[in-house]
């Protein structure tokens, strides 16, 4: 399946990805009215140290310990998406608690969300790829699906 | 074709039923449920009190669940006995299924302490199933004094629950800290003012000698009065099934990294089993849900033929309380490194080059990775851990290691 990819000897570090994530996840049409003056809430994020940057989201593991972990059934692998169901989700961090990679994180009501490669939005594809300057976030075939 | 015997219906369960389909679609598979419900998470049932789950969805899986997994569910039915000599399992109806393996996966039941004059409260639980919560419910329909028994998980989680519907809630415990199963006294103390400025009450180092109707006789020579009583004072792993049919246990039923018991095709897996601690090597009973569902999983798989192995299984707990959130896992050994503010804690256990366990109050972002570094027993000196000390972040790692998480199929 494709999933999102990321070289970090291309990422500027420029933190565009996370607004472009958090304009396609608002449902909203109009950017500034989506983002404007407003503390954001990304899918995905840039870490890094010294000259190194890199984007971090939802791996959509093989084997994902946040679905085995999660207390409400709430998340699911779909696909080959792992997926969250808000309406289920109570926000008792489990899954923050065991996901190696650091990739959920809460809402601004403090419900959980992570990256679902935007097929569930109007994007239709990951809207931190197309808007990556640099093309150092890739969405492709890479590896075996089990 | 095989016949699969599971027993009980929680997350275990679940992980059972879908590790069996993995490897086997076509043997039959039955699940003795005691509980009149289909499965749910346990840890839920606060959170049900507190509104923020009902009972449309408080169930683990969809409603289709057992009848595309194929599976038999008996409710409102307990086992009797395991012989495994013939190879069946009686239920207390006294009807007898046979089976080609069986997993026990029984859980845990609450320990209620002989106190003198419980007999006379008029209104006592425990806090284990979601009909304790519905009674519960049902108990505090008008703001309610409570006393709740026990400043453990289940205790504190009972308190926040049921804090927006009582008149009043207090905690009591003869421990000297709240959550002593896995905070320090130093570490619980942030989290019993937090808990205290939402306004519940603690009477810690004391607890309930002596009960009279709504009258709760402390130790200490208080008497505390109340309308309903909440006891949660512990758990016991059910290991009476187990330990009858000749299956080795101790605090739980013990077994091993395949979710195998001592008797051959008796399988065990969730809050009743005692499996390894891999953040100390020691039998433990991991009663946490991550371990049940992977417990489950592993014991399903390999009741199929297939060769699951669990060998990481550490315990650890994701819990907040009115929006402070904590996180702890592993063992508390070694060295610490500590980071310290009125509301917040960060203690950082190493040892032999490992992270063993760490203790996190309030700033609990992407704490997994160092829930990792001790699943994995990753070598402290193959990362930058000096940074990592300070911010949990992949950063920390080699250029291979992340270029190997993030640009391939983990």
């Amino acid at each position: 399946m494709k999933r999102i990819y990321v070289n970090e000897a291309w990422c500027l570090g420029c933190h565009l990805c996370e607004y472009n994530c958090a304009f396609a996840n608002s449902g909203l049409q109009d950017m500034a009215a989506a983002l404007k003056g407003k503390p954001i809430y990304p899918r995905i994020h840039i870490e890094g140290k010294d000259a190194i940057t890199y984007a971090v989201s939802c791996r959509h593991c093989e084997d994902p310990l946040c679905v085995k972990s999660c207390i409400a059934g709430a998340i699911r692998k779909q696909d080959g998406v792992v997926r969250i169901d808000q309406s289920r989700c109570v926000g008792c961090l489990t899954c923050v608690l065991v996901c190696p990679y650091g990739a959920l994180s809460p809402n601004e009501n403090g419900v959980m969300q992570k990256c679902e490669l935007c097929l569930q939005n109007a994007c239709g594809e990951p809207a931190c790829v197309a808007g990556c300057p640099n093309r150092a976030i890739v969405y492709e075939e890479r590896g075996e699906d089990a | 074709m095989n016949d699969y015997i599971i027993i009980g219906n929680g997350v275990a369960a679940v992980g059972c039923i879908e590790g069996i389909r993995s490897a086997d679609t076509s043997g039959s598979i039955t699940v003795i449920s005691k509980e009149p419900h289909p499965v749910y998470c346990r840890p839920l049932i606060s959170y049900y009190l507190e509104g923020k789950t009902d009972l449309a969805r408080i169930p683990y899986r969809d409603g289709d669940f057992y009848e595309k997994n194929g599976c038999r569910v008996l409710y409102g039915k307990s086992a009797a006995k395991i012989d495994p000599a013939n190879r069946t399992v009686t239920l207390d109806d006294g009807s007898v299924l046979p089976y080609s393996s069986v997993c026990l996966a029984a859980g845990s039941a609450p320990f209620v302490p002989p106190i003198r004059g419980l007999d006379t409260v008029p209104d006592a639980f425990t806090f284990m199933t979601l009909d304790d919560a519905l009674a519960l419910e049902q108990a505090t329909q008008t703001p309610k004094r409570v006393l709740i028994v026990g400043a453990g998980l289940i205790g504190l989680k009972c308190a926040e629950g049921l804090h927006g519907r009582a008149a009043s809630v207090t905690v009591c415990d003869l421990a000297d800290h709240v959550l002593p199963s896995i905070l320090d006294a130093d570490s619980a103390s942030v989290l019993q003012s937090h808990l205290e400025q939402n306004g519940i009450r603690f009477m810690l180092s004391d607890t309930a000698e002596r009960f009279d109707g709504r009258t709760a006789h402390m130790r200490s020579g208080v008497t505390v009065g109340f309308d309903v009583l909440v006891l949660a004072v512990g758990v016991r792993a059910n290991t009476a099934l187990a330990k009858a049919c000749g299956c080795d246990t101790n605090r739980g039923v013990l077994v091993g990294c395949g979710m195998e018991t001592t008797v051959p095709d008796v399988y065990a897996a969730g809050d009743c089993t005692e499996g390894t601690d891999a953040s100390c090597g020691q039998k433990r009973v991991l009663a946490i849900l991550p371990n049940a569902y992977m417990q489950g999983r592993t014991a399903g798989v390999n009741m199929a033929g297939g060769t699951a192995v669990l060998d990481n299984a550490i315990p650890m707990n994701a819990i907040g309380f009115f929006g402070l959130h904590t996180m702890t896992a592993g063992t508390y050994a070694g060295e610490v490194y500590e980071e310290k503010t009125e509301t917040s804690r960060k203690k950082l256990y190493t040892q032999d080059d490992l992270l063993k366990g760490f203790i996190l109050i309030g700033d609990t972002t992407r704490a997994g990775l160092y829930t990792s570094l001790i699943r994995n027993r990753t070598p402290l000196s193959e990362i930058d851990f000096e940074q990592m000390k300070k911010i949990a972040t992949s950063a920390s790692f080699s250029s291979k290691t992340r270029t190997k998480i993030f640009g391939g199929v983990v």
